[in-house]
């Protein structure tokens, strides 16, 4: 499950033996054996494939257009997706036996399932940035508020800066509080081990199940009925944050989990104190996951209309206080704006929401660019510049060990040293 | 270093190096490390960390009981059982809703299952390793689209397509009860088709695409957990790849389906503001899945939460309640099923 972050292509380095150099790793599978990738493909199953799409699109257009009173084009596909199996099976079963053909169509079946659902998806969000263009053109969108701009008014007024100003005050009331807090639980999860983390554990499982609404709803009736509060920015940003912190705790807590025993342990065995191998040795090591994991956190947070809905009232003008009186995201503005029955305030609808895919988008490619490496995956350039530093070490290590003998420190005994580069500088460093 | 000394709180063994106490050889000795003071303080903070979440937990359940409880009290079984909702008169209760929030994310379950399962067999076991890539990444983009988007392209778009076919059915499965429309011609072809908007198939539908991705990555993962080994034992009998998914893909990541599964139901029931969109709230017993006018639990929360008046807060509380203890049983259901299972692949909320 886990991979160990010293490189199959290791090398030992000359002169004295047992200090291990990290090197390039030669690309193994994690789990140590690799699939092979098998591709079936020949071409007489192209032929047959070509031929029963043709033949089944020929006969749905003839019963189509001459013979039957139908019409629709969601019939004609189911149709004509049903004619080409059966053709399919048909053509495969003129030089091939009873498993082949069931393989045949079953691999049609799941590719056809596969594309079905990526193209949905793909539709559903284009669909949003294609009907928001008649909004996005008109710089004022960027610029302007709706403060001056009612629902008949053209797209030229008006525009999406209060959600947006909005969606930010939000998600960084909601990261200040859900970051830390999340990040120090799920250290917690991970290195004080015993039944009351394993409580706790639960109980965050249980809340990764609390609906969205309810966490709204929860705020709505401590906060704003039960201390007084205005609906505002701080109200919302506390009902984002009780709906992350579950989503950040439990993504931080497998990533963590992930981090290998066998560095810790390394830590360990060099006199390193907990706080110490955690600080420098755990958290650098799975610094890429906790960053995707609180970015995919900001992403979920960021769309979530419902706590907002309850708890952050509406406005149409630009309110930078998160303290007092109403203020808006981008989602929510959405959701208001579509209600109404003007199409140019449903153009408004669809240009915020394209500018709330965007930004979730761009969060989303941030989090891939950043993280998507397991713990000890490194890049090239941090990798070299981790075999730098492990050779500086060992040329320092050996120039010491013929000086004075008298030193105690246990840095001076150049032990095999297969912990990333950063946990033996500092132990050496700290100690010396 | 840490000095190594004897001290009786029961702290994890570091190290163990012979102690100067070498009188009695036969005591077993006891070795301890003593942490130092900023491990001591680093896990203080670490409990401490974790002590606020728990409570901040606890706080959200144990108040959403405890204002509920006010409200459950008056109404007590009748709860359950009544559809209106009108705490004013004392008259409400979540059999409506329920049975709506149910219908509503079984119509999504049997959108997303079959078609998550396809992609994921695709992305795990047809694509190429390049193609794969992208399709992981492209399903978890969508995982994590708003649901808001969702329910503009549900408005929008879906509503107007989905039409002939929910007239279809009902046309020619109307004897099913569930998709009987009440008050509907399938022989008049100019009949208003407005009779078939803002339905439980439309939310559902939309509700299905939404969780599709979800269930489609935990599926993913197990999948491609299968071991190497044993693909290549059902390809060395002579299995075809399809016999060979069947044989060994499909065993193995039962668990993750199942779970997968419940994990979307979970969210399923609790998506609140694309089904808002969608529905027309009613208040009455909807059993029939084509016809307009339907509930959930989330969209009355969303629709009655400016209503004043503190017992009218208590109620929707209530409801808010049994909507949690709904998904948290689906959920806790799922992680078990999930972690008993062969792949016990971790799922990521």
């Amino acid at each position: 499950m886990t991979v160990a972050p010293e490189a199959p292509g290791a090398r030992q380095a000359t002169g004295r033996p047992g200090t291990t150099l990290p090197g390039p790793s030669r690309g193994a599978g994690p789990a140590g054996e690799r699939r092979r990738a098998l591709t079936q493909l020949h071409a007489t199953d192209v032929y047959a494939m070509v031929g029963a799409a043709t033949a089944a699109l020929s006969i749905t257009w003839l019963l189509f257009h001459w013979l039957l009173p139908f019409n629709g084009a969601v019939g004609f596909v189911v149709i004509a997706y049903g004619l080409f199996l059966l053709m399919y099976a048909l053509l495969v079963s003129f030089d091939e036996d009873g498993p082949a053909i069931v393989d045949r169509i079953a691999a049609a079946i799941v590719r056809s399932m596969g594309l079905l659902l990526v193209v949905i998806l793909a539709f559903v969000v284009c669909y949003a940035l294609i009907q928001g263009r008649k909004a996005l053109v008109h710089l004022n969108f960027f610029t302007q508020s709706m403060e001056l701009a009612g629902p008949l008014q053209p797209l030229s007024v008006g525009g999406a800066l209060h959600a947006a100003a909005g969606t930010l005050i939000m998600i960084t009331i909601a990261l200040l509080i859900t970051v830390p807090a999340g990040l120090v639980c799920a250290v917690f999860l991970n290195e004080v081990p015993g039944a009351y983390a394993r409580f706790v554990r639960t109980i965050v499982e249980a809340m990764t199940a609390l609906p969205s609404v309810v966490a709204g709803l929860f705020i709505y009736a401590t906060v704003i009925l039960g201390l007084g509060l205005d609906q505002s920015g701080l109200a919302a940003g506390l009902a984002l944050s009780v709906m992350m912190l579950p989503i950040i705790i439990r993504a931080a807590d497998v990533v963590i989990r992930l981090v290998p025993g066998t560095l810790r342990e390394a830590s360990y065995a060099m006199g390193t104190s907990r706080w110490r191998t955690v600080w420098h040795v755990v958290l650098p090591t799975c610094r890429s996951g906790l960053t995707t994991a609180v970015i995919l956190g900001t992403a979920r947070g960021i769309g979530e209309t419902s706590p907002v809905l309850l708890t952050a009232g509406f406005t149409n003008e630009l309110n930078l206080n998160p303290f007092h009186d109403p203020m808006v995201s981008l989602p929510l503005v959405t959701f208001e704006f579509v209600k109404s029955p003007e199409p140019n305030m449903i153009s408004r609808g669809f240009g915020t929401a394209a500018l709330l895919m965007a930004l979730v988008l761009l969060l989303f490619v941030a989090a891939r660019i950043l993280g998507g490496r397991g713990p000890g995956h490194l890049t090239r350039r941090q990798e070299h510049r981790r075999v730098l530093a492990s050779r500086r070490d060992a040329r320092r290590f050996a120039e010491r060990v013929p000086g004075p003998a008298a030193a105690p420190a246990p840095a001076e005994a150049p032990a095999p040293v297969s912990a990333p580069h950063s946990t033996v500088r500092t132990e050496n460093g700290s100690s010396s | 270093m840490p000095s190594l000394r004897r001290t009786r709180q029961p702290q994890p063994v570091i190290a163990g190096v012979g102690s100067t106490d070498a009188g009695d050889p036969d005591v077993r000795r006891r070795l301890y490390a003593d942490p130092g003071l900023p491990d001591r303080v680093f896990r203080a903070v670490l409990r401490s960390g974790g002590g606020l979440v728990l409570a901040v937990m606890l706080l959200v359940g144990g108040f959403l009981l405890y204002r509920a409880w006010l409200a459950l009290d008056k109404a007590g079984w009748s709860f359950l059982t009544t559809a209106d909702w009108e705490p004013g008169s004392g008259k409400f209760g979540i059999a409506a809703v329920i049975v709506g929030t149910i219908l509503i994310a079984t119509v999504a379950v049997f959108v997303a299952v079959p078609l998550a399962t396809g992609a994921a067999l695709y992305i795990s076991e047809y694509a190429s390793p390049r193609l794969r890539r992208t399709l992981i990444s492209v399903v978890d983009l969508m995982a994590a689209v708003p649901s808001v988007v969702y329910g503009l392209w549900g408005v929008f778009f879906l509503q107007d397509k989905v039409l002939p076919i929910a007239r279809w059915i009902s046309a020619y499965f109307g004897w099913i009860p569930v998709f009987d429309v009440q008050g509907a011609d399938p022989n008049d072809p100019l009949a208003p088709e407005s009779i078939y908007t803002s339905s439980t198939f439309i939310a559902g539908l939309v509700v299905g695409m939404m969780i599709a991705p979800i269930i489609c990555s935990i599926m993913r993962e197990v999948f491609s957990q299968a071991p190497a080994g044993e693909r290549e034992g059902a390809y060395a009998l002579g299995a075809t790849r399809w016999g060979m998914i069947r044989s060994v893909v499909l065993p193995f990541g039962r668990g993750g389906m199942i779970g997968g599964t419940m994990l979307g139901l979970g969210r399923a029931l609790g998506e609140t503001i694309a089904v808002f969109m969608i529905i027309s709230v009613t208040f009455q017993v909807q059993w029939h899945i084509l016809q307009s006018g339907t509930s959930s639990v989330s969209s009355l929360i969303a629709l009655r939460y400016g209503e004043a008046g503190e017992f009218s807060m208590s109620a929707l509380m209530a409801a808010g309640f049994s909507l949690f203890v709904m998904t948290l049983i689906v959920n806790f259901a799922a992680s078990s099923i999930v972690a008993r299972s062969r792949s016990g692949a971790t799922s990521d909320a």
